[in-house]
Protein backbone atom coordinates (compact mmCIF):
# COMPACT_ATOMS: atom_id res chain seq x y z
CA UNK A 1 0.00 0.00 0.00
CA UNK A 2 1.25 3.51 -0.71
CA UNK A 3 0.66 6.51 1.26
CA UNK A 4 -0.37 9.61 -0.74
CA UNK A 5 -1.27 11.95 2.79
CA UNK A 6 0.39 10.93 6.37
CA UNK A 7 -0.67 13.37 8.93
CA UNK A 8 0.77 13.08 12.30
CA UNK A 9 -0.19 14.79 15.83
CA UNK A 10 -1.73 17.80 13.28
CA UNK A 11 -2.95 20.94 15.26
CA UNK A 12 -4.35 24.64 13.99
CA UNK A 13 -4.25 27.69 16.79
CA UNK A 14 -6.09 30.71 15.40
CA UNK A 15 -4.39 33.98 17.13
CA UNK A 16 -7.81 34.97 19.39
CA UNK A 17 -8.94 39.26 19.40
CA UNK A 18 -8.68 40.07 22.73
CA UNK A 19 -8.29 38.01 25.87
CA UNK A 20 -8.81 34.18 25.87
CA UNK A 21 -9.79 34.68 21.86
CA UNK A 22 -7.38 32.04 20.75
CA UNK A 23 -8.97 28.73 19.64
CA UNK A 24 -8.16 25.55 18.75
CA UNK A 25 -9.64 24.16 15.65
CA UNK A 26 -7.67 21.23 14.63
CA UNK A 27 -6.45 19.38 17.97
CA UNK A 28 -4.29 16.63 17.10
CA UNK A 29 -5.18 14.54 13.98
CA UNK A 30 -3.58 11.46 12.69
CA UNK A 31 -4.83 9.94 9.93
CA UNK A 32 -3.27 8.29 6.50
CA UNK A 33 -4.75 8.64 2.70
CA UNK A 34 -4.13 5.88 0.72
CA UNK A 35 -2.93 6.35 -2.75
CA UNK A 36 -5.66 5.98 -5.08
CA UNK A 37 -8.35 6.46 -2.61
CA UNK A 38 -11.08 8.59 -2.08
CA UNK A 39 -10.79 10.02 1.66
CA UNK A 40 -14.28 11.61 3.16
CA UNK A 41 -13.79 14.28 5.77
CA UNK A 42 -17.07 14.42 7.66
CA UNK A 43 -18.16 16.72 10.78
CA UNK A 44 -20.82 18.99 11.73
CA UNK A 45 -20.32 22.99 11.44
CA UNK A 46 -17.18 24.19 12.96
CA UNK A 47 -15.75 20.87 13.41
CA UNK A 48 -12.50 21.73 11.79
CA UNK A 49 -12.99 20.42 8.44
CA UNK A 50 -11.97 22.72 6.56
CA UNK A 51 -9.31 24.43 8.88
CA UNK A 52 -8.04 20.47 8.36
CA UNK A 53 -8.25 20.50 4.42
CA UNK A 54 -6.33 24.13 4.19
CA UNK A 55 -3.53 22.65 6.21
CA UNK A 56 -3.67 19.53 3.59
CA UNK A 57 -3.88 21.70 1.00
CA UNK A 58 -0.21 23.67 2.00
CA UNK A 59 -2.78 27.18 2.10
CA UNK A 60 -1.74 27.88 5.62
CA UNK A 61 0.94 26.74 7.93
CA UNK A 62 0.16 23.58 10.59
CA UNK A 63 1.07 25.12 14.78
CA UNK A 64 1.93 21.72 15.65
CA UNK A 65 2.18 18.38 13.43
CA UNK A 66 3.59 16.97 10.88
CA UNK A 67 2.62 16.80 6.79
CA UNK A 68 3.49 14.44 4.33
CA UNK A 69 1.62 14.78 0.82
CA UNK A 70 3.43 12.73 -1.80
CA UNK A 71 6.18 12.09 0.90
CA UNK A 72 6.82 16.36 0.83
CA UNK A 73 5.68 19.26 3.46
CA UNK A 74 2.62 20.57 1.73
CA UNK A 75 3.56 24.18 3.04
CA UNK A 76 7.06 24.91 3.35
CA UNK A 77 8.01 22.85 -0.21
CA UNK A 78 4.21 24.68 -1.73
CA UNK A 79 6.10 24.80 -4.89
CA UNK A 80 7.22 21.67 -5.50
CA UNK A 81 3.61 19.93 -4.60
CA UNK A 82 1.85 22.63 -6.55
CA UNK A 83 1.89 21.31 -9.62
CA UNK A 84 0.78 17.88 -8.34
CA UNK A 85 -2.46 18.91 -6.71
CA UNK A 86 -5.62 20.21 -7.23
CA UNK A 87 -7.62 22.11 -5.20
CA UNK A 88 -11.41 23.20 -5.42
CA UNK A 89 -12.39 25.32 -2.46
CA UNK A 90 -15.87 25.82 -0.78
CA UNK A 91 -16.53 29.03 -2.37
CA UNK A 92 -15.87 30.17 -5.77
CA UNK A 93 -13.25 32.66 -6.39
CA UNK A 94 -14.02 33.12 -10.10
CA UNK A 95 -13.60 36.78 -11.80
CA UNK A 96 -17.17 37.52 -12.47
CA UNK A 97 -16.84 39.06 -15.65
CA UNK A 98 -14.85 36.62 -17.54
CA UNK A 99 -16.26 33.91 -19.57
CA UNK A 100 -15.88 30.44 -18.68
CA UNK A 101 -13.80 29.64 -20.98
CA UNK A 102 -11.40 32.69 -20.42
CA UNK A 103 -11.43 31.14 -16.60
CA UNK A 104 -10.28 28.30 -17.59
CA UNK A 105 -7.55 29.57 -20.24
CA UNK A 106 -6.24 31.67 -17.22
CA UNK A 107 -6.25 28.45 -15.15
CA UNK A 108 -4.36 26.53 -17.67
CA UNK A 109 -1.90 29.62 -18.20
CA UNK A 110 -0.96 29.35 -14.73
CA UNK A 111 -0.49 25.43 -14.41
CA UNK A 112 2.38 23.16 -15.84
CA UNK A 113 1.49 20.26 -18.00
CA UNK A 114 -2.24 21.94 -18.50
CA UNK A 115 -5.29 20.01 -19.93
CA UNK A 116 -6.31 22.55 -22.65
CA UNK A 117 -9.21 24.90 -21.25
CA UNK A 118 -12.23 23.14 -23.78
CA UNK A 119 -10.93 19.50 -22.53
CA UNK A 120 -11.53 20.70 -18.98
CA UNK A 121 -15.07 22.42 -19.59
CA UNK A 122 -16.16 19.12 -21.20
CA UNK A 123 -15.05 16.88 -18.54
CA UNK A 124 -17.65 18.77 -16.00
CA UNK A 125 -19.81 19.70 -19.45
CA UNK A 126 -19.74 22.90 -19.46
CA UNK A 127 -19.07 22.74 -23.05
CA UNK A 128 -22.18 24.51 -24.19
CA UNK A 129 -21.92 27.23 -21.13
CA UNK A 130 -18.19 27.97 -22.60
CA UNK A 131 -19.00 31.64 -23.67
CA UNK A 132 -21.14 32.66 -20.36
CA UNK A 133 -19.65 35.29 -18.26
CA UNK A 134 -19.61 33.61 -14.73
CA UNK A 135 -22.40 35.81 -13.13
CA UNK A 136 -24.27 34.29 -15.24
CA UNK A 137 -23.58 30.91 -14.59
CA UNK A 138 -25.73 29.20 -12.07
CA UNK A 139 -24.35 28.54 -8.60
CA UNK A 140 -24.01 24.77 -9.74
CA UNK A 141 -22.80 25.58 -13.32
CA UNK A 142 -19.79 27.66 -11.17
CA UNK A 143 -19.52 24.83 -8.99
CA UNK A 144 -18.90 22.57 -11.54
CA UNK A 145 -16.53 25.06 -13.80
CA UNK A 146 -14.74 24.90 -10.44
CA UNK A 147 -13.99 21.80 -10.06
CA UNK A 148 -12.94 21.97 -13.84
CA UNK A 149 -9.97 24.50 -12.82
CA UNK A 150 -9.31 21.89 -9.88
CA UNK A 151 -8.78 19.57 -12.62
CA UNK A 152 -6.62 21.59 -15.60
CA UNK A 153 -3.45 20.05 -13.87
CA UNK A 154 -4.11 16.85 -14.29
CA UNK A 155 -3.56 16.06 -10.42
CA UNK A 156 -2.52 12.86 -8.38
CA UNK A 157 -4.31 14.61 -5.09
CA UNK A 158 -7.38 16.45 -5.56
CA UNK A 159 -8.87 18.25 -2.83
CA UNK A 160 -12.66 18.67 -2.93
CA UNK A 161 -14.32 20.85 -0.38
CA UNK A 162 -18.10 20.34 -0.53
CA UNK A 163 -17.72 19.87 -4.45
CA UNK A 164 -21.67 19.17 -4.97
CA UNK A 165 -23.48 21.79 -2.70
CA UNK A 166 -25.94 23.50 -4.61
CA UNK A 167 -26.07 21.13 -7.62
CA UNK A 168 -29.26 19.47 -8.70
CA UNK A 169 -29.67 15.76 -8.51
CA UNK A 170 -28.71 14.76 -11.94
CA UNK A 171 -25.14 16.80 -11.76
CA UNK A 172 -24.86 15.69 -8.28
CA UNK A 173 -24.90 12.44 -9.95
CA UNK A 174 -22.35 13.32 -12.99
CA UNK A 175 -20.16 14.92 -10.36
CA UNK A 176 -19.81 11.43 -8.65
CA UNK A 177 -19.19 9.28 -11.67
CA UNK A 178 -16.52 11.95 -12.94
CA UNK A 179 -15.04 11.48 -9.18
CA UNK A 180 -14.81 7.68 -9.37
CA UNK A 181 -13.48 7.71 -12.78
CA UNK A 182 -10.56 10.01 -11.84
CA UNK A 183 -10.35 7.57 -8.61
CA UNK A 184 -10.31 4.51 -11.07
CA UNK A 185 -7.09 6.14 -13.06
CA UNK A 186 -5.06 6.65 -9.78
CA UNK A 187 -6.06 9.79 -8.47
CA UNK A 188 -6.20 10.00 -4.43
CA UNK A 189 -9.22 12.58 -3.17
CA UNK A 190 -9.79 14.10 -0.09
CA UNK A 191 -13.46 15.02 -0.01
CA UNK A 192 -15.24 17.07 2.68
CA UNK A 193 -18.90 17.16 2.09
CA UNK A 194 -22.10 17.26 4.05
CA UNK A 195 -24.42 15.09 2.54
CA UNK A 196 -23.78 11.67 4.10
CA UNK A 197 -25.17 9.57 1.37
CA UNK A 198 -22.41 11.38 -0.80
CA UNK A 199 -19.48 10.05 1.80
CA UNK A 200 -21.53 6.71 1.65
CA UNK A 201 -21.69 6.67 -1.91
CA UNK A 202 -17.97 7.49 -2.98
CA UNK A 203 -15.94 7.23 0.11
CA UNK A 204 -13.17 4.02 0.41
CA UNK A 205 -12.35 5.32 3.92
CA UNK A 206 -13.78 8.26 5.84
CA UNK A 207 -13.21 10.12 9.24
CA UNK A 208 -15.84 11.88 11.05
CA UNK A 209 -14.58 15.03 13.17
CA UNK A 210 -15.67 16.57 16.39
CA UNK A 211 -14.28 19.92 17.77
CA UNK A 212 -10.64 19.01 16.36
CA UNK A 213 -10.87 15.59 16.78
CA UNK A 214 -11.20 12.52 14.52
CA UNK A 215 -13.67 10.73 16.51
CA UNK A 216 -14.52 7.44 14.69
CA UNK A 217 -12.50 6.60 10.95
CA UNK A 218 -12.76 3.69 8.72
CA UNK A 219 -14.38 2.08 5.56
CA UNK A 220 -17.90 3.19 5.52
CA UNK A 221 -18.99 -0.64 6.62
CA UNK A 222 -16.32 -0.77 9.56
CA UNK A 223 -17.80 2.49 10.43
CA UNK A 224 -21.19 1.40 10.57
CA UNK A 225 -20.05 -2.24 11.81
CA UNK A 226 -18.89 -0.52 14.86
CA UNK A 227 -22.21 0.77 15.90
CA UNK A 228 -24.96 -1.89 17.43
CA UNK A 229 -27.85 -3.15 14.52
CA UNK A 230 -31.52 -2.24 16.23
CA UNK A 231 -34.74 -3.97 16.52
CA UNK A 232 -38.07 -1.98 17.61
CA UNK A 233 -41.28 -3.42 18.18
CA UNK A 234 -44.12 -2.77 20.44
CA UNK A 235 -44.37 -5.16 23.33
CA UNK A 236 -47.63 -7.53 22.85
CA UNK A 237 -50.28 -6.99 24.91
CA UNK A 238 -50.35 -8.71 27.87
CA UNK A 239 -47.13 -9.71 28.13
CA UNK A 240 -44.11 -8.37 30.61
CA UNK A 241 -40.75 -7.29 29.74
CA UNK A 242 -39.37 -10.25 31.74
CA UNK A 243 -41.16 -12.52 29.11
CA UNK A 244 -38.93 -11.41 26.46
CA UNK A 245 -35.94 -13.73 25.51
CA UNK A 246 -33.58 -12.87 28.20
CA UNK A 247 -30.08 -13.39 25.78
CA UNK A 248 -31.37 -10.09 24.69
CA UNK A 249 -30.40 -6.49 26.32
CA UNK A 250 -33.72 -4.89 25.75
CA UNK A 251 -34.30 -1.47 26.63
CA UNK A 252 -38.25 -0.98 27.32
CA UNK A 253 -40.17 1.98 26.97
CA UNK A 254 -43.56 1.85 27.91
CA UNK A 255 -44.70 -0.60 25.22
CA UNK A 256 -41.92 0.30 22.56
CA UNK A 257 -38.80 -2.26 22.90
CA UNK A 258 -35.64 -1.82 21.38
CA UNK A 259 -32.63 -4.23 21.05
CA UNK A 260 -29.25 -3.19 20.35
CA UNK A 261 -27.29 -5.75 18.90
CA UNK A 262 -23.64 -6.78 17.06
CA UNK A 263 -25.01 -9.47 15.53
CA UNK A 264 -28.98 -8.10 13.62
CA UNK A 265 -28.96 -12.01 12.20
CA UNK A 266 -29.09 -14.27 15.08
CA UNK A 267 -30.75 -11.70 17.44
CA UNK A 268 -33.68 -11.21 14.78
CA UNK A 269 -33.77 -15.40 14.49
CA UNK A 270 -33.87 -15.60 18.01
CA UNK A 271 -36.85 -13.40 18.64
CA UNK A 272 -39.06 -14.17 15.92
CA UNK A 273 -38.60 -17.87 16.91
CA UNK A 274 -39.61 -16.17 20.08
CA UNK A 275 -42.70 -14.65 18.83
CA UNK A 276 -43.90 -17.98 17.04
CA UNK A 277 -43.14 -20.26 19.94
CA UNK A 278 -45.64 -17.27 21.97
CA UNK A 279 -47.98 -17.03 19.19
CA UNK A 280 -47.47 -13.29 19.51
CA UNK A 281 -47.77 -10.39 16.65
CA UNK A 282 -44.62 -7.80 16.82
CA UNK A 283 -46.77 -4.85 16.20
CA UNK A 284 -44.23 -1.96 14.42
CA UNK A 285 -41.19 -4.36 13.79
CA UNK A 286 -38.49 -2.70 12.65
CA UNK A 287 -34.75 -4.17 11.98
CA UNK A 288 -32.03 -2.25 10.64
CA UNK A 289 -28.15 -2.22 10.50
CA UNK A 290 -26.52 1.36 11.51
CA UNK A 291 -26.33 3.48 8.63
CA UNK A 292 -23.57 6.46 8.46
CA UNK A 293 -26.34 9.04 9.10
CA UNK A 294 -26.98 7.24 12.30
CA UNK A 295 -23.62 7.10 13.50
CA UNK A 296 -23.44 10.70 12.35
CA UNK A 297 -26.25 11.87 14.66
CA UNK A 298 -25.20 9.88 17.60
CA UNK A 299 -22.18 11.61 17.21
CA UNK A 300 -23.34 15.18 17.00
CA UNK A 301 -26.17 14.41 20.07
CA UNK A 302 -23.03 13.03 22.28
CA UNK A 303 -21.34 16.85 21.23
CA UNK A 304 -24.74 18.25 21.60
CA UNK A 305 -25.19 16.86 25.37
CA UNK A 306 -21.97 17.56 26.26
CA UNK A 307 -23.04 21.25 26.35
CA UNK A 308 -20.83 22.58 23.51
CA UNK A 309 -21.66 23.87 20.04
CA UNK A 310 -23.75 21.49 18.26
CA UNK A 311 -24.97 23.28 14.85
CA UNK A 312 -26.34 20.84 13.18
CA UNK A 313 -25.72 19.77 9.38
CA UNK A 314 -29.01 20.47 8.17
CA UNK A 315 -28.62 19.31 4.93
CA UNK A 316 -26.58 16.30 5.81
CA UNK A 317 -28.89 15.77 8.59
CA UNK A 318 -32.51 15.95 6.23
CA UNK A 319 -30.93 13.94 3.20
CA UNK B 1 7.34 6.51 -4.08
CA UNK B 2 10.78 6.22 -6.80
CA UNK B 3 8.77 6.77 -9.92
CA UNK B 4 6.96 9.67 -8.40
CA UNK B 5 10.18 11.46 -7.79
CA UNK B 6 11.37 11.45 -11.07
CA UNK B 7 8.08 12.56 -12.82
CA UNK B 8 8.04 14.87 -10.31
CA UNK B 9 11.28 16.36 -11.67
CA UNK B 10 9.75 16.01 -14.86
CA UNK B 11 6.88 18.09 -14.17
CA UNK B 12 8.76 20.53 -12.40
CA UNK B 13 11.71 20.88 -14.99
CA UNK B 14 9.63 23.68 -17.07
CA UNK B 15 8.24 25.70 -13.96
CA UNK B 16 11.44 25.74 -12.32
CA UNK B 17 12.52 27.87 -15.42
CA UNK B 18 11.92 31.62 -15.35
CA UNK B 19 10.10 30.76 -19.12
CA UNK B 20 7.42 29.19 -16.42
CA UNK B 21 7.07 32.38 -14.37
CA UNK B 22 6.39 34.76 -17.67
CA UNK B 23 3.86 32.32 -19.07
CA UNK B 24 1.91 32.75 -15.50
CA UNK B 25 2.17 36.28 -14.98
CA UNK B 26 0.82 36.63 -19.17
CA UNK B 27 -1.71 34.66 -18.66
CA UNK B 28 -3.03 36.24 -15.91
CA UNK B 29 -2.36 39.34 -17.09
CA UNK B 30 -4.40 38.98 -20.69
CA UNK B 31 -7.34 37.79 -17.93
CA UNK B 32 -6.87 41.51 -16.29
CA UNK B 33 -6.73 43.20 -19.84
CA UNK B 34 -9.80 41.74 -20.88
CA UNK B 35 -11.43 42.66 -17.23
CA UNK B 36 -10.45 46.04 -17.91
CA UNK B 37 -11.73 46.25 -21.50
CA UNK B 38 -15.20 45.62 -20.00
CA UNK B 39 -15.24 48.14 -17.20
CA UNK B 40 -16.10 51.31 -18.31
CA UNK B 41 -15.33 53.00 -15.08
CA UNK B 42 -11.99 51.07 -15.73
CA UNK B 43 -11.44 52.26 -19.16
CA UNK B 44 -12.40 56.00 -18.56
CA UNK B 45 -9.71 56.06 -15.63
CA UNK B 46 -6.70 54.91 -17.83
CA UNK B 47 -7.85 56.50 -20.92
CA UNK B 48 -9.69 59.76 -20.76
CA UNK B 49 -9.41 60.65 -17.17
CA UNK B 50 -5.83 61.84 -17.72
CA UNK B 51 -5.95 63.19 -20.98
CA UNK B 52 -8.46 65.63 -19.57
CA UNK B 53 -6.15 66.17 -16.05
CA UNK B 54 -3.22 66.92 -18.24
CA UNK B 55 -5.60 69.50 -20.33
CA UNK B 56 -6.67 71.22 -16.74
CA UNK B 57 -3.26 71.25 -15.37
CA UNK B 58 -2.36 73.26 -18.71
CA UNK B 59 -4.99 75.86 -18.39
CA UNK B 60 -4.61 76.09 -14.63
CA UNK B 61 -0.89 76.87 -14.75
CA UNK B 62 -1.77 80.12 -17.15
CA UNK B 63 -2.46 81.65 -13.84
CA UNK B 64 1.66 81.12 -12.29
CA UNK B 65 4.51 82.81 -13.25
CA UNK B 66 6.56 80.01 -14.33
CA UNK B 67 9.83 82.40 -14.80
CA UNK B 68 11.22 81.34 -11.43
CA UNK B 69 10.92 77.67 -11.64
CA UNK B 70 12.74 78.30 -15.05
CA UNK B 71 10.27 76.42 -16.85
CA UNK B 72 7.68 77.43 -19.86
CA UNK B 73 3.70 76.37 -19.51
CA UNK B 74 4.32 73.97 -21.69
CA UNK B 75 7.20 71.85 -20.13
CA UNK B 76 5.84 72.10 -16.65
CA UNK B 77 2.56 70.58 -18.08
CA UNK B 78 4.15 67.81 -19.85
CA UNK B 79 6.59 66.54 -17.29
CA UNK B 80 4.42 67.00 -15.13
CA UNK B 81 1.72 65.66 -17.07
CA UNK B 82 3.66 62.54 -17.29
CA UNK B 83 3.87 61.81 -13.54
CA UNK B 84 0.29 62.41 -13.52
CA UNK B 85 -0.74 59.45 -16.38
CA UNK B 86 1.26 57.59 -14.08
CA UNK B 87 -0.41 58.41 -10.64
CA UNK B 88 -3.75 58.00 -12.46
CA UNK B 89 -3.94 55.26 -14.62
CA UNK B 90 -1.55 52.80 -12.57
CA UNK B 91 -2.93 53.78 -8.91
CA UNK B 92 -6.57 54.61 -9.67
CA UNK B 93 -6.82 51.60 -11.45
CA UNK B 94 -5.02 48.91 -9.58
CA UNK B 95 -6.76 49.50 -6.26
CA UNK B 96 -9.73 49.21 -6.66
CA UNK B 97 -9.24 46.21 -9.69
CA UNK B 98 -7.18 44.44 -6.05
CA UNK B 99 -9.67 44.85 -3.75
CA UNK B 100 -12.28 43.37 -5.75
CA UNK B 101 -10.38 40.52 -6.56
CA UNK B 102 -9.44 39.79 -3.38
CA UNK B 103 -13.37 40.40 -2.58
CA UNK B 104 -14.65 37.71 -5.21
CA UNK B 105 -11.85 35.54 -3.39
CA UNK B 106 -9.66 35.69 -6.71
CA UNK B 107 -7.13 36.03 -5.10
CA UNK B 108 -7.39 33.34 -2.69
CA UNK B 109 -8.46 31.11 -5.60
CA UNK B 110 -5.22 32.20 -7.82
CA UNK B 111 -3.16 31.33 -4.29
CA UNK B 112 -3.95 27.90 -4.56
CA UNK B 113 -2.22 27.45 -7.60
CA UNK B 114 1.24 27.62 -8.96
CA UNK B 115 1.32 30.96 -9.42
CA UNK B 116 3.74 32.79 -6.88
CA UNK B 117 2.59 35.66 -4.91
CA UNK B 118 4.34 38.38 -6.36
CA UNK B 119 3.36 36.74 -9.89
CA UNK B 120 -0.12 37.33 -9.15
CA UNK B 121 0.68 41.22 -8.16
CA UNK B 122 2.77 41.66 -11.30
CA UNK B 123 0.43 39.99 -13.66
CA UNK B 124 -2.24 41.87 -12.36
CA UNK B 125 -0.86 45.38 -12.32
CA UNK B 126 1.04 44.41 -16.01
CA UNK B 127 -2.10 45.66 -18.01
CA UNK B 128 -2.51 48.98 -16.48
CA UNK B 129 1.35 49.52 -16.23
CA UNK B 130 1.66 48.83 -19.65
CA UNK B 131 -1.37 51.46 -20.78
CA UNK B 132 0.07 53.93 -18.49
CA UNK B 133 3.90 53.84 -20.05
CA UNK B 134 2.47 53.79 -23.16
CA UNK B 135 0.35 57.14 -22.72
CA UNK B 136 3.15 58.98 -21.15
CA UNK B 137 5.57 57.59 -24.05
CA UNK B 138 2.85 59.48 -26.20
CA UNK B 139 3.13 62.70 -24.33
CA UNK B 140 7.04 62.62 -24.88
CA UNK B 141 6.29 62.36 -28.49
CA UNK B 142 3.81 63.85 -29.09
CA UNK B 143 5.34 67.29 -26.84
CA UNK B 144 8.63 66.95 -28.94
CA UNK B 145 6.54 66.74 -32.21
CA UNK B 146 3.74 69.10 -32.11
CA UNK B 147 4.42 71.33 -29.12
CA UNK B 148 7.05 73.66 -28.79
CA UNK B 149 9.72 71.55 -26.25
CA UNK B 150 12.58 69.88 -26.71
CA UNK B 151 13.01 66.00 -27.18
CA UNK B 152 14.39 64.70 -24.37
CA UNK B 153 17.93 65.59 -23.25
CA UNK B 154 18.73 62.25 -21.18
CA UNK B 155 16.39 59.84 -22.51
CA UNK B 156 18.06 57.17 -19.94
CA UNK B 157 16.74 59.46 -16.69
CA UNK B 158 13.54 59.92 -18.09
CA UNK B 159 12.92 56.43 -18.54
CA UNK B 160 14.48 55.46 -14.80
CA UNK B 161 12.29 58.08 -13.54
CA UNK B 162 9.22 56.67 -15.21
CA UNK B 163 10.73 53.26 -14.12
CA UNK B 164 10.73 54.09 -10.35
CA UNK B 165 7.43 56.09 -10.42
CA UNK B 166 5.75 52.48 -11.94
CA UNK B 167 7.04 50.64 -9.21
CA UNK B 168 6.83 53.38 -6.27
CA UNK B 169 2.93 53.25 -7.43
CA UNK B 170 2.19 49.75 -7.78
CA UNK B 171 3.77 49.26 -4.68
CA UNK B 172 1.53 52.14 -3.01
CA UNK B 173 -1.60 50.33 -4.90
CA UNK B 174 -1.28 47.14 -3.82
CA UNK B 175 -0.47 48.85 0.01
CA UNK B 176 -3.96 50.92 -0.36
CA UNK B 177 -5.62 48.07 -1.05
CA UNK B 178 -4.65 46.29 1.57
CA UNK B 179 -6.23 48.49 3.75
CA UNK B 180 -9.22 49.15 1.54
CA UNK B 181 -12.94 47.22 2.63
CA UNK B 182 -14.59 47.50 -0.32
CA UNK B 183 -14.72 48.84 -4.18
CA UNK B 184 -16.70 51.74 -3.01
CA UNK B 185 -14.64 52.96 -0.53
CA UNK B 186 -11.15 52.84 -2.64
CA UNK B 187 -12.93 56.44 -4.11
CA UNK B 188 -11.45 57.39 -0.74
CA UNK B 189 -8.78 55.49 0.19
CA UNK B 190 -6.88 56.60 -2.88
CA UNK B 191 -7.74 60.45 -2.35
CA UNK B 192 -5.05 61.37 0.25
CA UNK B 193 -1.80 60.05 -1.58
CA UNK B 194 -3.09 61.41 -5.26
CA UNK B 195 -3.40 64.93 -3.34
CA UNK B 196 -0.39 64.75 -1.99
CA UNK B 197 1.28 63.65 -4.73
CA UNK B 198 -0.46 66.49 -7.30
CA UNK B 199 0.15 69.18 -5.17
CA UNK B 200 3.72 68.09 -3.51
CA UNK B 201 5.25 66.22 -5.99
CA UNK B 202 5.98 68.88 -8.59
CA UNK B 203 3.17 66.91 -10.84
CA UNK B 204 0.45 69.89 -11.10
CA UNK B 205 2.65 72.48 -9.36
CA UNK B 206 6.20 73.05 -10.01
CA UNK B 207 8.06 72.55 -6.65
CA UNK B 208 10.71 75.70 -7.37
CA UNK B 209 7.37 78.03 -6.98
CA UNK B 210 7.85 77.32 -3.09
CA UNK B 211 9.78 78.62 -0.45
CA UNK B 212 12.82 76.53 -0.02
CA UNK B 213 11.48 74.95 3.48
CA UNK B 214 8.52 73.76 1.68
CA UNK B 215 9.92 72.34 -1.23
CA UNK B 216 12.12 70.26 1.12
CA UNK B 217 9.43 68.87 3.09
CA UNK B 218 8.03 67.76 -1.05
CA UNK B 219 10.97 65.95 -1.99
CA UNK B 220 10.60 63.61 0.96
CA UNK B 221 7.05 62.51 -0.88
CA UNK B 222 6.36 59.30 -2.90
CA UNK B 223 6.76 60.66 -6.40
CA UNK B 224 8.83 63.98 -6.03
CA UNK B 225 12.39 61.89 -6.66
CA UNK B 226 11.05 59.84 -10.09
CA UNK B 227 9.22 63.00 -11.33
CA UNK B 228 12.36 64.98 -11.01
CA UNK B 229 14.25 62.60 -12.82
CA UNK B 230 11.40 62.58 -15.63
CA UNK B 231 11.70 66.45 -15.88
CA UNK B 232 15.63 66.54 -15.73
CA UNK B 233 15.65 63.31 -18.14
CA UNK B 234 13.40 65.55 -20.65
CA UNK B 235 14.36 69.25 -19.86
CA UNK B 236 17.36 69.30 -18.17
CA UNK B 237 18.11 71.49 -15.35
CA UNK B 238 19.66 69.37 -12.59
CA UNK B 239 23.20 69.19 -10.89
CA UNK B 240 24.57 65.68 -9.97
CA UNK B 241 24.32 66.20 -6.58
CA UNK B 242 20.49 66.51 -7.47
CA UNK B 243 20.30 63.70 -9.74
CA UNK B 244 21.59 61.72 -7.24
CA UNK B 245 19.28 63.04 -4.17
CA UNK B 246 16.66 62.49 -6.20
CA UNK B 247 17.52 59.48 -7.24
CA UNK B 248 18.03 58.16 -3.74
CA UNK B 249 14.54 58.93 -2.35
CA UNK B 250 12.68 57.46 -5.27
CA UNK B 251 14.61 54.30 -4.08
CA UNK B 252 14.27 54.93 -0.91
CA UNK B 253 10.55 55.02 -1.34
CA UNK B 254 10.14 51.39 -3.50
CA UNK B 255 11.73 49.93 -0.60
CA UNK B 256 9.18 51.47 1.92
CA UNK B 257 6.93 50.14 -0.54
CA UNK B 258 8.04 46.82 -0.59
CA UNK B 259 8.27 46.70 3.11
CA UNK B 260 4.42 48.36 3.94
CA UNK B 261 3.44 45.39 1.04
CA UNK B 262 4.13 42.89 3.44
CA UNK B 263 2.88 44.33 6.09
CA UNK B 264 -0.51 45.98 4.80
CA UNK B 265 -1.37 43.62 1.85
CA UNK B 266 -4.17 40.90 2.30
CA UNK B 267 -4.99 38.33 0.36
CA UNK B 268 -8.02 36.55 2.08
CA UNK B 269 -11.34 38.34 1.93
CA UNK B 270 -12.26 41.48 4.34
CA UNK B 271 -15.73 41.39 4.16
Amino acid sequence: METAIEVQGLRRRYAGRGAGGAYEAVRGLDFTVRRGEVFALLGTNGAGKTSTVELLEGLAEPSGGEIRLLGLDPFRERATVRPWIGIMLQEGGLPSELTAAETAGMWAGCTTDARPADEALSLVGLTGRADVRVKQLSGGERRRLDLALALIGRPRVLFLDEPTTGLDPQARRTTWELVRSLRDEGTTIVLTTHYLEEAEALADRLAIMTEGRITVSGTPEEVMAARPSRIRFLLPEGLVPAELPLSLPAGVDGRQVEIRTQDLQSALTELLLWARGRGVALEALDARSASLEEVFLEIAGAQRESGRLAAMVGKGAAA
Amino acid sequence: MSTMRSERTERLAPSAAGGASVRRMRSLARAELTLLLRSRTALWVALLMPLLMVLATYSALEELDLSEAGLTQGEAVLTGGVGMVLLVVIYLNLVPALVTRREERVLKRLRTGEIADREILMGAALPTVTVAVAQSLVLVVAGTVLLDVSAPGSPALLLAGIGLAVVTLVLLAVVTAGLTRTVDSAQITTTPLLLVCAVGCGIFIPLEIFPESVTWACRMLPLTGSVELIRHGWIGGLDGVEIARAGLFALAWVVIGVFAVRRWFRWDPRQ
